[in-house]
């Protein structure tokens, strides 16, 4: 049982990773980002790719995946997502899924429909076993890197929000961003950065991931779901909130696959919709915020 | 008062008055399985399409509910008119009716969904909804054959007489002509007061609720009654190849819907018709060129069409003009 609180707290960890971008993005400049999943997949081919041609180690490749995602979002935010922010929703969400499906069609064109596999370094591979019975933990070492890698991100970004000066433009921006302009805060530049680090997460997050969700060319259309929970659920105004939220479906998903898994992802897809019903502004948004 | 409440109506009926070219229109759409025999299959596939972006345009153009998992209730409509066909009777109609009649009670069930908070959470609930229904379909396996899709339905002849044929002749026919019944009434709907109420509700909720209209069952109405059409589509779709699968719930299916009517035109009786024509044509068109890669081309299109403007890209004499975008509601 531990042991499935244990995978659950690596997945929720891990999710959180690929969608406080997400969050942040969308709490910022309130655009509806369906095509959030194909910076995490550019991510997890970055990886992959530079692994298997030309044998770069594992770790040097996590940084890399982030540089080449962030990258490829800040020009992306500078040349097709500016001129949506203050379209419609319906613009934006066309926007996303179309480039989407572009990018699950030019994954499948340049490197092939099938499942990668990430070789993952030596130390990485074992596994330790604490106690026995029905309360035995057993932790994969890997699981157990991620969740390291997580929260260690998780404290920094926390940090960067509260304590330094960009964050605090930040969150001045999110709060209202006609009055942080106002304020002479570059709010084009905080988008960028934000919109650039969010998405350089989302590829780390993707090259963390690709042992544990596997990645093939469809991994933005699969997990878009999951994404778009932890920001739904969780909120935009904080980070906690989708801490939370991540976690909370991480333990869910894995503790519900495990248990019943004739009703696969049922579970999380209602209580997704109760949730909403009972709290459609997420979970964890004190009540008047945006 | 009076007069005004009469100049009311008469304006409210000049809208829903009938034109000629569309009479011919109609006239065209009915006689083309005789025209273009060859082709019945396509103008069947077409007419479905047509049908399911009309109930779409319902929720999204008229009212405003940007929804992503409307092939929920066209996914409903078609197993349970397959069922219904295999386990119960094979008369088309009665299918039909069965197949409007669950997803009528799907879409109510649902509408409790989308009456609260942004646009956000109704994008989620709607996706939720769509991934909970597959879900199902691909687990209950004993009823709905999973994931090999439900075989084996044999469709009985139409009205007793006319059996479906292996050109989609009848097929195409009996689609159009339950299109056109729709048509008619969805029409009737919109240019209503009830229908003139829902385009305050999109404009500006607020402002709708403040001058007595009850926005939430207004909402939950016209949500029900798009479920119904879908519900219809999808009816149609699994009468007429005789199989459902999965696929009727797949996330594209939600996705391109919306890429039709938005080629159509939102807000308008005739976009979804217009967009399905020309989505099925260039669908044919390019999947006969590279058929894996399809979506490519698909997404360009959205991309570039958000990016040059919905509004623009219909209007092609607006191209050359100052490049200021119409306003638009929020």
């Amino acid at each position: 049982m531990l042991t499935i609180l244990f995978d659950g707290v690596a997945y929720g960890m891990l999710l959180f990773i690929l969608a406080v971008g997400l969050a942040v993005t969308m709490g910022l400049m309130n655009f509806i980002n369906l095509a959030h999943g194909a910076f995490a997949m550019v991510g997890g081919y970055i990886t992959v790719l530079l692994m298997q041609k030309w044998g770069v180690p594992f770790l040097l490749c996590l940084p890399l995946a982030f540089l080449g995602s962030a990258l490829l979002g800040g020009v992306l935010e500078r040349t097709l997502y500016r001129p949506l922010y203050h379209k419609p929703h319906l613009d934006q969400v066309l926007f996303s899924i179309g480039l989407t499906f572009m990018a699950v069609a030019t994954a499948d064109y340049f490197i092939g429909s099938s499942q990668q596999i990430v070789q993952l370094p030596e130390w990485l591979k074992g596994r330790t076993e604490l106690g026995d019975g029905a309360w035995m933990l057993g932790m994969g070492h890997y699981r157990l890197f991620i969740i390291a890698v997580c929260a260690a991100l998780t404290l920094g970004l926390q940090y960067v929000l509260t304590k330094t000066r960009f964050g605090s433009r930040l969150r001045a921006s999110v709060d209202d961003q006609r009055v942080a302009a106002g304020l002479g805060i570059n709010v084009n530049w905080v988008f960028l950065g934000t919109f650039a680090v969010g998405s350089g997460l989302a590829g780390l997050g993707g090259a963390l991931g690709a042992e544990v969700l596997g990645l093939d060319p469809s991994f933005p259309l699969k997990f878009m779901i999951y994404f778009l929970i932890v920001v739904a659920v969780g909120g935009t105004s904080s980070i906690t909130g989708p801490l939370l939220a991540a976690l909370l479906l991480g333990i869910a998903d894995v503790a519900g696959k495990y248990y019943i898994p004739k009703l696969g992802g049922f579970i999380v897809y209602s209580l997704m919709i109760a949730i909403l019903i009972w709290r459609p502004q997420g979970l964890f948004v004190r009540k008047g915020g945006k | 008062m009076q007069t005004t409440d009469a100049l009311s109506q008469t304006l409210l009926l000049a809208r829903g008055r009938w034109k000629w070219w569309e009479l011919v229109l109609w006239a065209l759409a009915l006689a083309s399985p005789l025209l273009l025999s060859s082709h019945a299959l396509i103008i069947n596939e077409i007419a479905i399409v047509a049908l399911f972006a009309l109930s779409l345009d319902l929720i999204l153009g008229y009212t405003g509910i940007v929804s992503l998992g409307h092939a929920a209730f066209f996914g409903m409509g078609a197993y349970s008119a397959a069922l219904f066909a295999k386990l119960v009777m094979p008369d088309p109609l009665v299918g039909l009716l069965v197949g409007i009649g669950t997803a009528t009670v799907l879409g109510a069930l649902c509408s409790a969904t989308i009456l609260r908070g942004t646009d956000l959470t109704r994008l989620m609930v709607t996706l939720g909804v769509g991934l909970i229904l597959m879900e199902l379909a691909n687990k209950l396996d004993w009823l709905t054959g999973g994931a090999d899709g439900l075989q084996g339905v044999v469709m009985g002849p139409l009205l007793g007489q006319f059996e479906f044929d292996l050109y989609g002749r009848t097929a195409a026919w009996y689609s159009l002509t339950v299109l056109l019944l729709v048509f008619v009434l969805a029409r009737r709907f919109v240019s209503s007061p009830f229908g003139a109420t829902l385009k305050a509700i999109r404009d500006n909720r607020l402002r709708a609720m403040a001058i007595g209209v009850s926005v939430n069952s207004r909402l939950a109405v016209v949500y029900t009654v798009a479920a119904a059409l879908a519900g219809a589509a999808g009816a149609l779709l699994a009468q007429t190849t005789g199989f459902a699968s999965l696929d009727v719930f797949e996330f594209h299916r939600s996705a391109d819907v919306m890429l039709i009517l938005v080629i159509g035109g939102v807000g308008w009786m005739y976009g979804g018709v217009a967009g399905a024509i020309v989505f099925k044509l260039m669908q044919d068109a390019i999947s006969s060129i590279t058929p894996q890669y399809w979506t490519f081309w698909i997404g360009l299109f959205l991309v570039v069409l958000v990016l040059v403007g919905r509004e623009r890209l219909i209007r092609p004499w607006t191209w050359f003009g100052k490049g200021k975008p119409g306003a638009h509601h929020e």
